[in-house]
């Protein structure tokens, strides 16, 4: 408990920290000013959720293979801290889009594929609370999880190969193309406190999850008396 | 009925568990039935009857523990494979009876399927309805065409889930003596049973079971009735 | 091989079931025309713009159609428990899988090829030049369809609030299949029509991808 505390306190230090990095360490932008530094947080965000849905991925899959209940609610709390982190990827594209390119929304192939992978993964969410079983629950969704995923990559490249008729304004390009040295380092160092925060996230929504199993299972073996 | 004679084969559960979501249907049961028996499973609603037979007819996968069929054919493709019937007939009631045992013949790599189908339903008396759709039988016939998909690729061993619900007494006169003919023509018979009846007497074991676990075993003295109306313990 | 002659054997089946009731067919087919012509009261085109708009249209009203029309695909195998006397007698599980998805792309394919004339009158859109390509966009696309539909249709079955879960967990799926197929439609019905190998190849790899899936993890999705 004292560890778990501990964790998270540093975690939100942290965070606050990459905060002031982004407003007084980096240097300005150049052309968009002030509310570049949103990108970030931004991409860094991105960046964190694909990992954690990654390793939901690898969770769903180690479940279908070995059926240890661990590795379902491994997958679920992924999958619940990787939609968070993708939705406020949704939120923040358009807080910097729109003063910057006067637009709230493009359907480029990062966009677009984000958003697609936001209704996968709420689709995966619901598809849950819809099954009532714990272990038919576990393995449909696992299952679920690993089409999911794999329709990711086709998803990107379809969008970018062929809706590319609309000249789109690449919002996320800019990580790491020429960046000025100090502005590469505050935003790594927001990767590296994003990835830590998701992180605290998912070991206490784990435990969280265990702790409801153990309830569900006292309650089904109340009622089988 | 015209039956070959079979590689005798029996059944062998090896500590059994079957749970779901932690609530254990099944839990270690060890059971081991010689080739050719008959034996009947009793026992409460929620016993695991219903489970340990369809784990027995591999629908459902035991959470640990080994299912075998000591003495099967290496061949698993056809005489391997137990009949199973339940309480649905599990065949499609848009088909007629004929078709639908053709296509489980087909799947199951019967040799001349269209003559097995036809011999089938003359031994279970539906041979005049051969070109209805099952969805027009009455209960007795839908239990007949159940037994007659379950045995179409000649199984030497027989699952069979409570056979004499909602069956009249002339119903469960034919189902005895069919099953009393399986069972003499070398095929191992496993059924489960609520109470004394026709069929209870072509049993030559029973056992019990309670919250998943084997109770009590006429091979271990205990006696049928006791075991039939649940207080063989 | 064991495969095969269960598969064929399957798929004779829900052949002779459909063809036998046609109700898939008739209600596809219904459905598609309506939402067709809604489509068209909704944006009432130009003669140009139905060029442009009116493919992707079309496979929307395909996606739609078919996210309803593969609800009963399992559910069907649910009224006598026929899928558990299916995994008893067939040899490997594929099977079912696989005379399932090849029927639901034989029923897609009938549907559309049978809304092509009516497509090709509301939009003004000339079909027949470029038929071949066309039919061709459409199988791999309907395969694409299928398969995925098929594999989440089991799902599906399982868990409650079905017919509104099916699409739920399909549409955002098949987002390439819409796009490509959809593009390289328009392109094809273009006044100077082009064909897309690349876009051809994208679906084709599609369905390579989601069928391999679908083979390596079908037997789970029927366990119990």
């Amino acid at each position: 408990m004292g560890k778990r505390i501990v964790f998270g306190v540093a975690a939100v230090l942290l965070v606050v920290a990459a905060a002031y990095a982004n407003f007084f360490v980096a240097p300005t932008e150049r052309t968009m000013g002030l509310i570049q530094r949103i990108f970030y947080f931004h991409a860094a965000t991105a960046w964190a959720g694909e990992t954690t849905l990654f390793v939901c991925f690898v969770a769903n899959l180690l479940y279908i293979w070995k059926r240890n209940p661990k590795y379902d609610w491994l997958g679920v709390t992924c999958a619940e801290v990787g939609l968070v982190c993708i939705t406020v990827v949704l939120i923040t594209g358009p807080i910097w889009a729109h003063p910057v390119w006067g637009i709230w929304w493009t359907w480029d192939a990062r966009l677009t594929s984000t958003f697609v992978l936001w209704l996968l993964y709420i689709s995966y969410l619901l598809l849950r609370s819809l099954i009532e079983e714990p272990d038919r629950r576990a393995l449909l969704s696992a299952l679920f999880g690993v089409f999911a995923f794999l329709d990711v990559p086709l998803v990107f490249f379809s969008i970018r190969w062929w809706r590319t008729q609309h000249p789109a304004p690449v919002i996320m390009g800019g990580s790491g193309s020429g960046l000025d040295p100090t502005m590469n380092r505050v935003f790594f160092f927001n990767v590296f406190v994003m990835h830590l925060f998701a992180a605290f996230l998912i070991v206490e929504r784990y435990i969280l999850e265990k702790m409801r199993h153990d309830v569900d299972l006292l309650q089904r073996e109340a009622e089988a008396q | 009925m015209a039956f070959l004679t079979l590689p005798p084969t029996g059944l062998r559960f090896d500590n059994i568990d079957k749970r779901y979501g932690g609530l254990y249907a099944l839990r270690r049961v060890s059971l081991e039935v010689s080739p050719g028996e008959c034996l009947v499973l009793a026992g409460r609603n929620g016993s695991g009857k219903t489970t340990l037979l369809r784990i027995a007819a591999r629908i459902v996968r035991p959470t640990a523990g080994k299912l075998s069929f000591p003495g099967s054919s290496s061949e698993a493709d056809t005489n391997g494979r137990p009949g199973y019937v339940a309480h649905t007939t599990m065949v499609y009631d848009e088909l007629t009876a004929e078709e639908n045992l053709v296509l489980f013949a087909k799947l199951q790599n019967v040799p001349q399927p269209a003559t097995r189908a036809e011999e089938l339903l003359r031994e279970v008396g539906l041979y005049d309805r051969r070109s209805s759709a099952v969805r027009t039988f009455s209960r007795g016939m839908r239990q007949r065409i159940a037994i007659a998909r379950a045995l179409i690729h000649r199984p030497s061993v027989l699952l069979f889930d409570e056979p004499a619900t909602g069956l009249d007494p002339i119903g469960i006169s034919w189902l005895a003596k069919t099953l009393g003919d399986v069972h003499r023509s070398g095929c191992t018979v496993v059924m489960s049973l609520h109470g004394e009846s026709e069929i209870s007497s072509l049993a030559t074991r029973a056992i019990q079971l309670d919250a998943g676990s084997v109770v009590a075993d006429t091979s271990s003295g205990a006696s049928l009735r006791s075991i039939l109306s649940f207080g063989g313990a | 091989m064991a495969l095969l002659s269960n598969t064929a054997t399957l798929l004779a089946k829900e052949l002779r079931t459909e063809f036998r009731s046609r109700e898939l067919l008739t209600t596809t087919v219904v459905f598609i025309l309506v939402v067709l012509i809604l489509f068209s009261f909704a944006i009432s085109p130009t003669t140009e713009e139905s060029r442009e708009f009116g493919p992707g249209l079309l496979w929307l009203a395909i996606l739609f159609a078919a996210s309803l029309m593969l609800q009963p695909c399992f559910l069907r195998e649910q009224a006598n428990d026929t899928l558990s006397s299916l995994r008893l007698a067939v040899s490997d599980p594929f099977a079912i899988f696989l005379a399932k998805l090849i029927a639901n792309t034989l029923f897609l394919l009938v549907t559309e090829i049978l809304m092509l004339p009516l497509f090709a009158a509301f939009y003004n859109i000339p079909v027949l030049p470029q038929l071949h390509y066309l039919l061709l966009v459409l199988f791999l696309g309907s395969l694409g369809v299928s398969i995925a539909g098929t594999a989440l249709s089991a799902i599906s079955a399982q868990a409650r609030m079905r017919e509104l879960l099916l699409p739920l967990l399909l549409l955002p799926l098949l987002t390439p299949v819409l796009v490509v197929s959809a593009t390289v439609s328009v392109s094809l019905l273009d006044r100077e029509p082009v064909v897309q190998w690349k876009g051809i190849a994208f679906l084709a790899i599609f369905d390579f991808i989601f069928l391999t899936a679908l083979w390596l993890f079908g037997e789970y999705l029927l366990e119990e």
